[in-house]
């Protein structure tokens, strides 16, 4: 089973966002970068799927020359091949996007290699949470889709998925004939840490770059700011037991003491 | 100028998140001078509802000054692309200007399906949209789950927004509110192909207080320390009638299962209090707990980034603090 997973190089944050001084990025000077989290799942799920079921796992993004670093972290998971769709510092909206993903996979079904059976998304991005990637890429391709999806197993004669998510309290269960597009999330899986040989194996391993075109998308950013803030800072009841009584008063206040 | 709104059931009512979803096509549409018509699928696997026009609730959206109703029949269940050909077949019949849903797991996906189907750009986790030009909205969506803004623009023939629901309140609309509903049905024409991705429901239904929906909330993170340090946090939230939710570390330890997870890629609570115990506060966490009324944060770290987004604040540990406050709750339970 040939399964391509695609990850997005996004910026690592934390306590909180900090925006360039001309609106218009991600103050990343201090930060650093790393991958979507739903999207580590998804390299996991490929994983694992492979392990029972043998084939391999090719780990793709779009970005900047540096997100071969994600590629590596992606490989040292477990991943056998990867892919950078090469950019040149403009940004891709999800139309350009998922025409380039839909681009590769078309070149690598004509191609003497294995097609893929599975393509396998995060089922958004963390920074721009567009939630349509996949989707694109699957009717781009004249592929099934699902999207939210928590649950995934191979079907027994290995030729579909099922694939399930929660909705509104009920468990909602999708049938894919392969080859299909599944978008997952966070939950789905626990994602293994890289091991050391896993690392050394990352570090060497070839990534094959192509140099997609770009288009330019309906939708453009004129400018990110912070939210306004709604409070400054909490109105401290009390340091460690002291401040018990006090927090009984208040949770007794706010009437959720019966 | 028609702005389509998909609307969500919930029960025989609109999910509240479709109600939002609602408020803002009405400020879109109002922008240009239009109107809203919110769009109901058959779903009677989901719903229970055949899609009857009897089905929607006019009362509801009268009271969002919407006059306009179509109850869509697109296959005999959920089938994203499906309800996707619909929208899109009744956007040309009504020459609609633009599509709105809530950006919930269906919204957000069916739109996705109509962006591919139509070639247009979707406009996910709006907060809000207006047309300055025909063919062009300026509009604000959130980007980090809504811990950053953008401000962009959207250059479309149909405009494709999802509403981030949770920023977003109920607008009721002013004055007399509409009288009455016009609800048409509507039966576009669906390929087989359209029809081969559809949800089965398992029967059984979930028990319980959901996280989501839950009054009260105990959190704990990284400083509950291990597996064994929630239970005394458990036996809080179900002193408060609540639940326990849980830090990303603290499911990615493997400490606690990820359904119990706040954040934002976890769930978003809304609760009255959120009691956030030993959470620093990462932006991915606060973005799931915006809608809560009151946070309260227990915290060894004054600096915490918690402390900004709390309203109160006790500093101290929390193995020390959270048993004596159980211990306190008892005792005045006992004394009652």
């Amino acid at each position: 089973m040939e399964i391509l997973v695609c990850v997005k190089r996004v910026p690592m944050v934390g306590g909180r966002v900090v925006v360039t001084a001309d609106g218009q990025e991600v103050d990343t000077r201090m930060s650093g970068f790393t991958v979507s989290p739903h999207e580590e799942c998804a390299v996991e799920e490929a994983v694992q799927l492979v392990e029972r079921a043998g084939g391999s796992v090719t780990v793709l993004t779009l970005g900047p020359p540096e997100a071969a670093d994600q590629l590596r972290d992606m490989l040292a998971l477990g991943a056998q091949h990867a892919v950078l769709l090469e950019t040149d510092g403009r940004e891709w909206g999800p139309i350009a996007t998922a025409a380039a993903i839909a681009g590769l996979v078309t070149r690598r079904a004509a191609s003497d290699e294995p097609p893929y059976d599975l393509l396998l998304f995060g089922n958004e991005a963390a920074d721009t949470g567009d939630y349509q990637v996949g989707i694109r890429v699957a009717h781009a391709l004249g592929l099934p889709a699902a999207s939210g999806i928590k649950r995934l197993t191979l079907t027994g004669d290995g030729t579909g998925v099922q694939a399930g998510r929660e909705y509104r309290g009920t468990q909602e269960t999708y049938d894919l004939i392969l080859p299909a597009v599944v978008s997952v999330k966070e939950g789905i899986n626990l994602p293994r840490y890289p091991s050391l040989p896993g690392r050394l194996r990352a570090k060497r391993a070839k990534i094959e770059v192509f140099h997609p075109d770009w288009q330019p998308e309906g939708l453009r950013k004129t400018g990110l700011r912070l939210p306004q803030e709604t409070s400054g800072r909490a109105q401290v009841l009390g340091h460690g037991v002291d401040a018990v009584p006090a927090l009984v008063a208040l949770l007794d206040e706010l009437g959720v003491l019966s | 100028m028609t702005v389509l709104c998909l609307v969500e059931r919930d029960g025989d009512g609109a999910a509240d998140a479709s109600l939002r979803a609602l408020s803002l096509a009405r400020e879109l549409a109002t922008s240009a001078g239009g109107d809203v018509a919110a769009v109901f699928f058959a779903d009677p696997r989901t719903s229970g509802d055949n899609g009857s026009p009897a089905s929607v609730p006019a009362r509801e959206l009268a009271a969002l000054g919407v006059a306009e109703a179509y109850v869509v029949t697109a296959g005999s269940g959920y089938a994203p692309a499906a309800w996707a050909r619909g929208l899109a077949e009744l956007a040309v019949t009504r020459a609609a200007a633009a599509v709105v849903a809530a950006a919930t797991d269906r919204g957000s996906e069916v739109l996705a399906h109509l962006g591919a189907i139509t070639g247009q750009p979707v406009a996910a986790g709006c907060t809000s949209a207006r047309w300055v030009a025909p063919g062009y909205c300026e509009l604000v969506r959130q980007r980090w789950a809504g811990s950053l803004l953008e401000d962009a623009a959207l250059e479309a023939t149909l405009a494709l927004v999802t509403v981030a629901a949770d920023a977003v309140p109920v607008q009721l609309a002013e004055g007399a509110a509409a009288a009455d509903v016009k609800v048409q049905e509507f039966q576009p024409e669906i390929a087989d192909a359209d029809l081969r991705v559809h949800a089965v429901e398992s029967a059984e239904r979930s028990t319980g207080i959901s996280l989501a929906t839950a009054r009260v909330v105990v959190g704990g993170g990284r400083g509950v320390g291990g597996p064994e340090g929630f239970e005394v946090l458990e036996e809080l939230a179900g002193l408060l009638g609540g639940t326990l939710g849980v830090s990303r570390v603290v499911t990615s330890q493997g400490w606690r299962p990820h359904r119990q997870q706040v954040g934002q890629t976890g769930t978003r609570i809304s609760p009255e209090l959120y009691l956030a115990c030993g959470i620093s506060g990462a932006i991915q966490h606060m973005a799931g707990c915006l809608s809560a009324k009151h946070i309260v944060a227990v915290n060894t770290d004054p600096d915490a980034p918690i402390i900004a987004h709390a309203d109160y604040a006790v500093i101290g540990d929390l193995s020390h603090v959270i048993p004596a406050l159980v211990a306190a709750i008892r005792e005045r339970a006992g004394a009652a």
